[in-house]
């Protein structure tokens, strides 16, 4: 992979810090949708270079953090049963459900296994004709095009032994809901690059103008994030809100068309119950009826498991951006990544976990100390 | 494993029996996270392991045992290597064995002498497979100067092992007045870690997964005792052989976790500078498409040394004249404040914690 230090370099960013500076005179509260790149954000220092009148809150664009506790519980259910070859993406081992987590299951003889590629699947599949492989399809528009092409594929070859967990949920609803809200503080969006890579960005205009809110579609190298906030900082101070594009050396308008097509063929929209929020229309992914037949829910007939939230974790009011972690008073105490109350402590996405890992549950003062640090 | 013993003292209040004896072990049962070098493993051998074993020698948890027998300073550890595959491109799961153990004793100071191996083979082992394995150790034994003297064989049946697992233990003869241990870093010291991190991990996960990337990774699977060897010449030279402070190669949790063990046994801060730390572009791509992070993954022939301001500038030149030690660099500072805690200034500007991660690393959705 090449230009990484490009988009990593001290002398810009130090430059676009001084433009964001000089662009900003009100104090304005801007939110970061995906996940990646609250975790870049948080493990770069980013948040800590922008003028103190910019506040970033994190956005609730972390896939495993959103998956709702039962549908953490139905996953485990089928993971436990003999005969299953359950598949997962890797950060998604570590989530609690009521019992225990999938590492868990696995240590008690159930076979659990990491893939890289919901493809991966198919070969699983064809190797175990006498084993269920059941992938754990979650996710937002970005994981849905290779989650979508293994229930396409699997039909073609003709695959009976696999099936798919189906969680999934997308963006632009989420962010009508936040907007809505009587609590938002929000006022202008790093819209999701990754996401708007596959779906293109046309839903998110209608949204900027109802709301009046500037949303720029940005990447997730500190370079990328600190040209979104100007960009940003820019519309909000002119009184402009429009959609821009930060990520275009990636993504144009219309997104992705191949991916969008293959979407379309597998899943339909459907209300999608979220973690920490509840049930949001139309917000998510489930299989057409031509493509049921994959229905893992169905398959092993899991789906009337229906599991509560624990009322202490503050989960759900940080992913719509509300509070911040440390305003949890669990946080970095009672719960830790080793323990976690709450989806936003596991998943090294979560914003309590990427605040955890990079150490904002120390003082300050333990790390001013950096900055002597000679150059 | 500061944090840890903390946890403890909280856990172990008097009941109505009068004291607990033993910490309590949270896990019902054990996890792959408690193999992973992370909080989990600490957690593993402090409550398990250390409160059973205790004594001095062991309680200083370096890399080696410092015995002192009859006169002579001796330094015992021993490994065992479960890796799979057990071939990859670099080295075999029998270079590892014999390079893992070299270089634990050679980073507290010792020149390694004698090595045993212990195998564990599963039933239905090509032969051959075994045959390879054992000249890759016995090559690798040759080359890195240290002789197998004794050994030990056990085959299980079919299934109740993943093809051969291999224990070596080692001895070496501490015959320099070395004082190396990872709570002798001293505020105003200097890091130096001898080439690019991450290229074993890396690797072995490229080809666990199959997962393929333009170019040809390699272990660095490599014996770091004629390293250690120049290093320690340089220090005497310079008449500071206590300059070398500490030393440790990064193996499974990656020079983040020896970091923090040193910040945390010495009782002193460390800062780092991003841009420093060598990462090859492949190592760094396969980090970046995996959600991992390079500080944390596995070397199999690195060294982070811990060494005194005064000869910094030779120890690391010595290093570089090293075929080992080519790709060296200061990657950073002792310091004073926050003690126990690794910073790292950002190739941006910011400021973060490199912590010890609790599990595995795990890679992330998207």
């Amino acid at each position: 992979m090449k230009y990484l230090d490009e988009y990593r370099n001290g002398d810009i960013a130090a430059k676009l810090v001084e433009r964001i500076r000089r662009a900003q005179t009100n104090p304005w509260v801007i939110m970061e949708v995906c996940g990646g790149q609250t975790h870049s954000i948080v493990k770069n220092g980013i948040d800590h270079l922008l003028p103190k009148g910019i506040e970033l809150v994190h956005g609730p664009g972390c896939p495993v953090c959103v998956t709702p506790l039962e549908m953490i519980d139905k996953a485990h259910a089928i993971a436990r049963r003999p005969g299953v070859i359950f598949c997962s993406f890797g950060d998604m081992l570590r989530v609690p459900g009521s019992n225990g987590d999938l590492f868990t299951i696995k240590s008690n003889g159930g076979d659990v296994r990491v893939v890289y590629s919901p493809i991966d699947c198919l070969k699983l599949a064809r190797g175990n004709p006498d084993k269920q492989i059941v992938f754990f399809a979650i996710g937002f528009e970005t994981t849905a095009p290779a989650n979508a092409m293994l229930a396409w594929q699997a039909r073609q070859m003709g695959l009976t032994n696999v099936s798919l967990l189906v969680s999934h949920v997308l963006v632009p609803p989420a962010i009508e809901a936040i907007l809505s809200s009587p609590e938002n503080r929000v006022q202008a969006f790093l819209a999701p690059g990754h996401v708007c890579a596959v779906v293109g960005y046309r839903e998110y205009e209608p949204l900027a103008a109802r709301f009046h809110v500037p949303m720029v579609v940005t990447g997730f190298e500190p370079l990328d994030i600190l040209e979104g906030v100007l960009m940003v900082v820019e519309q909000l101070e002119s009184g402009r809100a429009e959609v821009e594009n930060q990520y275009s050396r990636v993504l144009a308008r219309g997104g992705n068309t191949p991916a969008q097509d293959i979407i379309a063929k597998v899943f339909e929209v459907s209300d999608r119950k979220w973690r920490g929020v509840g049930t949001i229309p139309q917000s998510g992914f489930k299989l057409r009826q031509e493509f049921r037949g994959f229905d893992a829910e169905q398959r092993f007939q899991v789906a009337a498991i229906d599991t509560q939230e624990p009322e202490i974790c503050i989960a759900g009011q940080i992913l719509q951006g509300i509070k911040k972690p440390h305003d949890c008073p669990a946080f970095g105490a009672q719960c830790t990544p080793l323990h976690p109350l709450g989806a936003t402590m596991v998943s090294a996405e979560g914003a309590c976990a990427a605040y955890y890992a990079y150490g904002r549950h120390l003082k300050d003062s333990d790390l001013i100390t950096a900055e002597g640090l000679p150059s | 494993m500061s944090a840890t013993k903390t946890e403890e003292r909280q856990q172990t209040r008097p009941g109505p029996f009068g004291e607990c004896p033993l910490p309590i072990f949270d896990h019902p049962q054990i996890v792959l996270g408690h193999g992973s070098g992370g909080k989990l493993s600490a957690e593993l051998v402090e409550k398990v392991f250390v409160r059973r074993f205790h004594n001095p020698t062991l309680e200083k948890m370096d890399d080696q045992a410092q015995l002192q027998i009859a006169g002579a300073r001796l330094a015992f550890t021993t490994d065992s290597f479960v890796v799979t595959p057990i071939f990859f491109p670099g080295g075999d799961i029998g270079t590892l064995a014999v390079n893992g153990t070299v270089n634990d004793l050679a980073v507290g100071g010792a020149r390694p002498l004698y090595l045993a191996a212990a195998f564990i083979l599963e039933e239905g082992l090509p032969a051959a497979d075994l045959e390879r394995v054992v000249d890759s150790m016995a090559q690798a034994a040759a080359s890195a100067g240290v002789q197998f003297v004794t050994g030990d064989t056990k085959v299980v049946n079919r299934g109740k092992g993943d093809k051969l697992f291999i224990t070596t233990s080692g001895i070496g003869l501490l015959d320099r007045p070395t004082q190396i241990s990872a709570d002798g870093a001293r505020p105003g010291d200097k890091i130096l870690l001898s080439g690019y991190l991450g290229d074993h991990g890396i690797t072995i996960l490229s080809q666990r997964e199959g997962l393929e990337f333009d170019t040809i990774l390699q272990s660095d699977c490599a014996a770091l005792n004629g390293l250690v060897a120049a290093m320690l010449d340089e220090a005497e030279a310079a008449g500071n052989l206590a300059g070398i402070r500490s030393m440790r190669d990064p193996t499974r949790g990656g020079v983040a976790t020896v970091l923090n063990e040193i910040a945390d046994r010495s009782r002193t801060g460390i800062l780092l500078r991003e841009s420093e730390i060598p990462v090859r572009e492949s190592v760094r791509g396969a980090c970046e498409m995996l959600g991992l992070d390079p500080l944390y993954v596995a070397n199999e022939g690195k060294l982070v040394a811990i060494v005194a301001p005064e000869i910094a500038d030779r120890i690391l030149a010595a290093m570089r004249s090293h075929p080992l030690g080519a790709d060296s660099r200061l990657i950073g500072e002792v310091v004073e404040s926050h003690p126990g805690l690794v910073l790292m200034k950002t190739s941006v500007g910011g400021t973060r914690v490199v912590d010890v991660l609790f599990g595995e690393q795990l890679p992330r959705i998207c």
